[in-house]
């Protein structure tokens, strides 16, 4: 057993180290982590038009389509590089979510369309799946889709829909059929967010922040040739989307580098005059969660390894996004404590500078919103039926 | 990047597999436990024949010339089947710390008669004050005219009762807590002025109380330099805990597979309990709980691999995955063996069932070299002492 990678592979990870050393200055950085509202926007959109006119802004997509081309190990080393080097990951809705349907699932006429311009960043994409009555069982949503002379009638809402302030196009799951079984009336619609009948408003969230909106369609008018595939299939389209969204939930290589963040801060926060980082209690609880994420991470690197030889991910694959999502939760968990009260203040106009502990509100922040990590993505229960179902034959 | 055992090491831990399957059940294990020796001097011959106690050991010595992953590959078939012969305290310790000595003579005396099975042996070195810190050492090594007369009293000394000869750890200088002064002699377990009180653990195994009454040693029987024998220890722990480790993920195992079947022919209600919610996410969890701890394992053989390889790097790597892997089974084992008793229900806290002797077997590791409490404290002095 060993996780030595081979010389090309070492190279290729030098290639990525310094061109990220390079590329991801720490203006593109602080654009980033600051960022409210268009800011953001802006920011992340020009960075992935550097990764962009680099080649490397779909390493999942296959080449013909304007992926990488690269070796699982090779994807493996990019994204560990990239969470090492603090570097958000690329905006998945269009590059990770709806563009492997479309170039799975789409005609070719919805392949050259939409693909080129979500490799260009130039579409922001949005994901309309969730509906109030419909969380978990997805299969449950209520937002219909009448097909009348060439265009498909879509009435109804979406929820807990990220940046559809920001959006283009939204690709959303419809109900096409009544008076069959639940997944079988439902179909897979790209929809223009300027569409007249389509709104966004906002959902405000616990940790201050405006990511969530909610979606309204009033007899918004989709042209049929924004379906894909076939009517009432779309269950099995947004199937193997979810499993493609699972696998990469793990992100070993991010909490890696918080957790680095959070020892530099522990040594830093003093309590009696003694840092937080000597104290027994405190270094038992970063130790639960170090030891946790080391076994992790070779979790991780077992599933790279039975994939990179040419096997299926096994049955330790289903646990990734679970353990993942507890850990970086339990990351966040740590950090609050250690902002302690100085994680309470809304910071209004002062800087993080200004008030101190600057790592504090960014803390109360990320324990805020990463409470989400286990709710998305099918809940932490809801991949638990599934590891009960699909690996041990409950 | 691999995590696959080589073939030959596929080979062996499905002789091993084999085994357990076909010889080892539940009833003959319970047989052996009740014999007045409580272990099966024909399986251990049996054990020689087939190779298995030469795994660890140079080729020189008639040895396998095996890896600590080879020695991980045939301990976790041995705790599928919660084998109750004395592999570990004879072929891992024993043995690990004669391949650890430098005493020549020693090795070539007594590796090849580990391997040919005619002898057991084992390490006493825990003292009755002594709980975790293996330096805490009161028995002493005070030089005479031809060497040294060991006395004091080692307590829960692993298959004392069988073992032929014993690496006893005792003070040569150096005050009770001091790592150095400590040395390690070769003691025969009948020599003049050993006396061996033994009885049966938990786990189906027995331990030894063994007082030292001016026991007479030469300095030939000393397996390294005299005060130096913690190097010794400290170089051959990595092993001992990994090779423990894939013992207790062997039981894990077995004890969620066993549990996850029982589930599904249990009626309650007139359903199979597997359907039940509660008890399926539980479940998972101790599927997941496996899971890590199998990976961790895999990191420290990993890590181990590498220090094999340039013993100048890697070496606190190496620690800290041990110590954390050594924390993570005594957790995990705890939380799969308490759960596979709840789902089992009344059934599982009976003598009758095999999941309580799991259970056993997986308390008694969690205490040997150390508790998850005791490794998560090394871990944190190695990870956080610095910052």
């Amino acid at each position: 057993m060993d996780i030595n990678f081979s010389a090309q592979d070492l190279e290729f990870r030098d290639e990525v180290r310094a061109f990220f050393a390079s590329e991801y200055d720490a203006k593109v950085a602080e654009s980033l982590s600051s960022g409210q509202g268009e800011d953001y926007k802006e920011a992340i959109v020009a960075w992935q038009k550097k990764l962009h006119a680099k080649g490397w802004i779909a390493p999942g997509w296959p080449k013909e389509y304007g992926g990488t081309g690269w070796s699982v190990t090779q994807k493996f080393i990019y994204e560990t590089e990239r969470g090492a080097a603090g570097i958000p990951d690329v905006v998945p809705f269009g590059l990770k979510m709806v563009a492997p349907v479309i170039y799975t699932f789409g005609s070719e006429e919805q392949k050259a369309k939409f693909l080129p311009r979500i490799l260009s960043s130039e579409d922001w994409w949005c994901q309309g799946y969730s509906e109030p009555g419909a969380g978990s069982d997805l299969a449950a949503l209520n937002t219909t889709a009448e097909y009348a002379g060439d265009n498909y009638i879509v009435n109804g809402r979406k929820i807990w829909t990220t940046f559809a302030q920001f959006a283009d196009w939204i690709f959303c799951l419809v109900r096409t059929s009544k008076d069959v079984r639940k997944q079988q009336g439902i179909s897979f619609l790209l929809i223009d967010m300027n569409t007249p009948g389509v709104s966004v408003k906002p959902i405000p969230t616990i940790d201050g922040k405006h990511s969530l909106n909610e979606v309204l369609f009033e007899d918004a008018l989709v042209p049929r040739e924004n379906l894909i595939g076939e009517q009432d299939k779309g269950w099995t389209y947004a199937k193997a989307l979810l499993a493609h969204e699972r696998t990469g939930m793990a992100e070993v290589a991010d909490s890696k580098r918080m957790l680095a963040n959070l020892k530099q801060r522990a040594a830093a926060e003093v309590n009696g005059g003694q840092p937080m980082i000597a104290d027994p209690v405190f270094q038992m609880r970063l130790s639960d969660i170090e030891m946790q994420l080391m076994a992790l991470e070779y979790t991780e690197l077992r599933v790279f390894a039975s994939m990179a030889a040419g096997g299926m991910p096994g049955p330790e694959s289903s646990l990734l996004k679970i353990k993942g999502t507890e850990i970086s939760q339990s990351i966040h968990e740590l950090q609050l404590q250690l902002a302690a009260y100085y994680g309470g203040a809304l910071q209004g106009d002062l800087s993080n500078q200004q008030l101190g502990h600057e790592f504090a509100a960014e803390a109360r922040k990320s324990y805020m919103y990463g409470r989400a990590a286990s709710i998305y993505g099918g809940s932490n229960e809801v991949q638990r039926n599934v590891i009960a179902k699909a690996v041990l034959g409950l | 990047m691999n995590f696959e055992f080589s073939e030959e090491q596929v080979m062996i831990k499905d002789s091993v597999a084999r085994f357990v399957r076909d010889e080892y059940d539940f009833d003959t294990r319970r047989k052996i436990i009740d014999s007045e020796e409580g272990i099966n001097r024909d399986f251990w011959t049996m054990f020689a024949e087939l190779g298995w106690l030469s795994v660890p050991f140079e080729e020189q010595y008639g040895g396998f010339g095996g890896s600590v992953e080879d020695l991980v590959a045939v301990m976790e078939e041995l705790g599928k089947g919660i084998v109750v012969e004395p592999y570990v305290s004879t072929v891992v310790i024993f043995g690990g710390l004669l391949s650890a000595a430098t005493n020549a003579d020693l090795k070539s005396t007594y590796i090849p008669k580990i391997i040919d099975g005619s002898c057991l042996g084992s390490f006493a070195f825990l003292e009755p004050q002594s709980r975790f810190e293996i330096a805490d050492i009161a028995t002493s090594a005070t030089v005479g005219k031809d060497g040294y007369a060991i006395n004091g009293t080692k307590t829960v000394v692993f298959n004392g009762a069988s073992a032929d000869s014993l690496i006893v750890a005792a003070r040569t200088s150096g005050e009770q807590f001091d790592r150095d002064g400590i040395s390690l002699f070769m003691v025969a377990a009948d020599a003049p002025g050993v006396s061996i009180h033994s009885y049966k653990t938990m786990d189906g195994q027995s331990a030894s109380t063994i007082s030292f009454n001016d026991v007479l040693v030469t300095e030939s029987q000393l397996l390294g330099a005299a005060g130096q024998g913690m190097e010794i220890v400290d170089q051959v722990m990595p092993n001992i805990l990994l090779a423990l480790s894939a013992e207790a993920l062997g039981i894990m195992a077995t004890l969620n597979a066993i549990t996850v079947d029982y589930t599904k022919t249990r009626q309650q209600f007139g359903t199979p309990i597997s359907s039940f919610q509660a008890l399926q996410h539980r479940m998972v969890d101790t599927f997941m709980a496996c899971e890590q701890s199998k990976s961790l394992l895999y990191r420290g053989l990993c890590d181990a691999n590498k220090v094999a390889v340039d013993p100048s790097v890697g070496t606190a790597e190496l620690l800290k995955s041990v110590h954390a892997l050594k924390a993570t089974v005594a957790k995990y084992g705890k939380l799969i063996g308490e759960e596979a008793i709840q789902i089992h229900g009344g059934i599982g806290i009976t003598d009758e069932l095999n999941i309580g002797h799991y259970v056993k077997r997986l308390m008694t590791i969690n205490v040997t070299f150390g508790d998850a409490d005791f490794h998560q404290k090394k871990f944190n002095q190695l990870s956080y002492s610095s910052l």
